[in-house]
């Protein structure tokens, strides 16, 4: 039995480098020996990715992409279908459950500087990954036809009208395929939902694997497990990722699924979160919501969006939020990658980004009300600021430059606010601006008095 | 980093509780899914009462029959009134063209209510009718949690004349605002508030009283309210009765499972230093 097995391998690998993949890819793969935590996501995110493609494919089975039946084909799914419900379930968390886990993916990139080189490329792929993730969420959350599906798509789909020269009109009427939000539009993008993105997700996940393999993983330490091979070749801190990263990613795999159908089974709407209460009204274009929202994995920026009084600027924000992130590791050129490695005042600036991000999360959920709508301001600028700290802080920079950038960024402040100045909102304006200032002022001004902002050595091999 | 984490998970949280919607609070429905004897009742009040009306076009009534413990028999004598095969969905014969024209809008499908409205709101507002004689309310009815409802109190006879009896309200009050409602022995409370000229807020109690008696008692009213609401509950995702309790046996296996999967781990490991 064992002769026959090795032979048709050999068979096999004559005809198809099964082995070779198999060796370069997983058993002679070497993978640093110190991932924590925050190194389970990116494995997780491939199994979300496959439960939604396997789920998917079973309520495309039964769903109905047309405004007169799609709203009813769901009910049915979840009534009359076998397992329709758990499926539908599975599906509707599983989007959120995507989402958590890749902020938390790119959460980890951020504090272990896996952006930096040589995983630049790699990078940008994966975030390439993340706008085509946000395009099928926009597409699918049409598909169940309610009122939040339809509103939300109205909303973001006019977005695009915000654009200048006669371009935005066209190009929302070519989204949308008529006028409103219609027939037309739910069943194109019900196309784009099972067929087209998914197969652009596939590709690219793909690629990013390619891409890590050939680079390597980086690890909680930002140092390269490649730099120290034993004699054989092998890096001395790195370890086999079959069997020992499978076996460690399947007990991750085993906690995210006790998670996952807890909230499944019990909390599948999770408090409005997951299922909007409103989305349980079919879809009528003649009554508008009280509240449009969307789902919340996009109202960090939507809450930028709402806060700038100027649509187009607004939308002009909006979008310079996601795509920051693209240019990432060319504006964080700090040599130490890892935060364990660097200094007070960068560990300050990233939990704080992160707290920006939630706050905004929340604050994008929340019927706008002119203090919120200023915080939202506000907590946007801190959002792109932390970028140009991550970029202030490449390098040493001088006691003269440090004020010259801090005066800079000052006198641009003012020149927002006096554009948007609204006498009503005065004190309001006023006193939130020591928001931005305070945190120019810390993560700008301290470096050059004290020593906050240095790095401690990083060490050869990793702990 | 640990510290961090529960830093973001406590933000993450407060951001749920915070994002809970405003308005009146309405009265807690506390229903209970696992309950047949009150679904049945429910469902019969509902097919009494409301499916004159009332669609619920999703639901089927042999599957109503099924999940709530009556046989084929039992599901045709006490539900099947407005259909003649078991197998069909509850719908009504009310052509919606005409139910627009009776009552200003045609009355909903109520399949999916207790999922858009939730339980705590539909029990409120089936509760707090009152009797309005203004010439503008076609039925002389209005709702606390509804206001100038276009639909008339179907259970009037159940509950009785409700009567709304404004508190009182100190001079030079303003920005008067319901916030909530309470249950008082046969009473329901309307509690507001409202806004002094020196800033300070006071409240007012509003008292919703039963004036003419029906054939329930307030408290059996309020009971006989629950299971309508625990029925719409139910209607809303039968598979809620399936789920739960097929979801113990699926997280058990998975933390079981889980345990297996941490000492595979664990015993892998043991030789990576």
């Amino acid at each position: 039995m064992r002769a026959m097995l090795n032979g048709l391998l050999a068979w096999t690998d004559a005809r198809f480098p099964l082995s070779k993949l198999w060796n370069e890819h997983l058993a002679r793969y070497y993978a640093p020996k110190n991932f924590n935590f925050w190194y389970y996501f990116g494995g997780l995110a491939l199994l979300v990715l496959v439960m939604q493609l396997a789920t998917g494919l079973w309520l495309a089975m039964f769903y109905k992409p047309d405004a007169a039946l799609a709203f009813g084909s769901v009910e049915y799914i979840m009534r009359d279908v076998q397992w329709g419900w758990l499926i539908r379930y599975m599906h509707s968390t599983g989007a959120s459950a995507f989402f958590i886990i890749i902020y938390l993916h790119m959460f980890r990139a951020l504090m272990y500087g896996s952006y930096k080189a040589p995983r630049e490329l790699l990078w940008v792929i994966g975030m390439l990954i993340y706008l085509c993730l946000m395009a099928e969420a926009f597409f699918g959350y049409l598909l169940p036809w309610g009122q939040m599906s339809y509103w939300g798509a109205q909303v973001i789909i006019s977005l695009f009208g915000a654009l200048p020269f006669g371009i935005g009109e066209a190009l929302a009427l070519w989204i949308r395929g008529d006028y409103v939000v219609s027939d037309a539009t739910l069943s194109r993008f019900y196309s784009l939902h099972v067929v087209g993105i998914p197969l652009l997700l596939l590709g690219l996940v793909a690629v990013h694997l390619m891409a890590l393999h050939e680079v390597g993983s980086n690890n909680p330490d930002g140092v390269e497990i490649k730099k120290n091979k034993d004699a054989a070749g092998v890096p001395a801190d790195g370890v086999r990722f079959h069997p020992y990263y499978t076996v460690k990613d399947l007990w991750g795999v085993g906690v995210f699924l006790t998670l996952f159908m807890l909230v499944v089974f019990y909390a599948p709407e999770f408090g409005g979160w997951f299922l909007e209460s409103a989305n349980f009204v079919p879809a009528n274009p003649l009554q508008t919501p009280e509240h449009i929202l969307p789902v919340w994995y996009f109202t960090p920026y939507y809450a930028i969006l709402r806060a700038i009084p100027d649509k187009l600027t607004g939308v002009i924000a909006m979008f310079a939020a996601t795509l920051i992130f693209f240019v990432l590791p060319w504006l964080d050129r700090h040599p130490v990658k890892s935060i364990r490695y660097r200094s007070l005042l960068f560990k300050g600036a990233l939990m704080l980004f992160a707290v920006t991000f939630i706050l905004l999360g929340w604050l994008g959920t929340e019927p706008p009300t002119p203090f919120k709508s200023e915080l939202g301001l506000r907590l946007g600028e801190l959002y792109f600021l932390f970028f140009f700290v991550l970029w202030f802080y490449s390098k040493e920079r001088s006691v003269r430059f440090g004020y010259a950038i801090f005066g800079i960024v000052m006198v641009l402040m003012v020149i927002a606010d006096v554009i948007r100045f609204d006498a009503s909102k005065q004190m309001l304006i006023l006193t939130s601006a020591l928001i931005p200032v305070a945190y120019s002022a810390i993560f700008l001004l301290l470096p050059m008095h004290t020593r906050l902002n240095e790095s401690r050595a990083v060490p050869e091999r990793v702990n | 980093m640990k510290r961090f984490l529960a830093v973001l998970i406590c933000l993450g949280w407060s951001s749920i509780v915070l994002g809970a919607a405003g308005g009146v609070a309405p009265l807690e429905a506390r229903i209970d899914i696992e309950d047949s004897p009150s679904l049945q009742r429910g469902a019969q009040l509902y097919v009494n009462y409301c499916l004159g009306c009332h669609s619920l076009s999703y639901m089927r009534y042999d599957r109503v029959g099924r999940d709530l413990g009556l046989d084929a028999k039992q599901t045709e004598e006490n539900l099947l009134f407005a259909s003649d095969r078991i197998t069909e969905p509850m719908n009504i014969s009310m052509p919606p063209e005409k139910a627009a024209k009776w009552f200003g809008v045609a009355p909903p499908d109520l399949s999916l209510i207790a999922r858009s409205r939730g339980a705590d709101w539909l029990y409120s507002y089936l509760v707090t009718f009152y009797s309005d004689p203004d010439p503008s309310r076609p039925f002389k009815v209005n709702n606390v949690m509804f206001g100038d409802v276009g639909m008339p109190h179907v259970l009037q006879g159940l509950q009785g004349v409700q009567e709304y009896i404004p508190g009182d309200i100190p001079n030079e009050a303003t920005n008067i605002q319901p916030v909530g409602l309470e249950i008082r022995a046969d009473d329901i409370l309307v509690r507001k508030s409202a806004t002094m000229p020196d800033g300070s807020h006071v409240e007012i109690l509003d008292t919703l009283k039963v004036v003419q008696a029906g054939e329930m008692d307030p408290s059996i009213y309020r009971s006989a309210m629950r299971d309508l609401v625990n029925f719409l509950v139910y209607v809303g995702e039968p598979a809620r009765l399936e789920r739960q309790a097929l979801g113990f046996w699926v997280v058990l296996f998975l933390v079981f499972f889980t345990v297996l999967l941490r000492a595979l781990y664990k015993e892998y490991w043991r030789d990576v230093h």
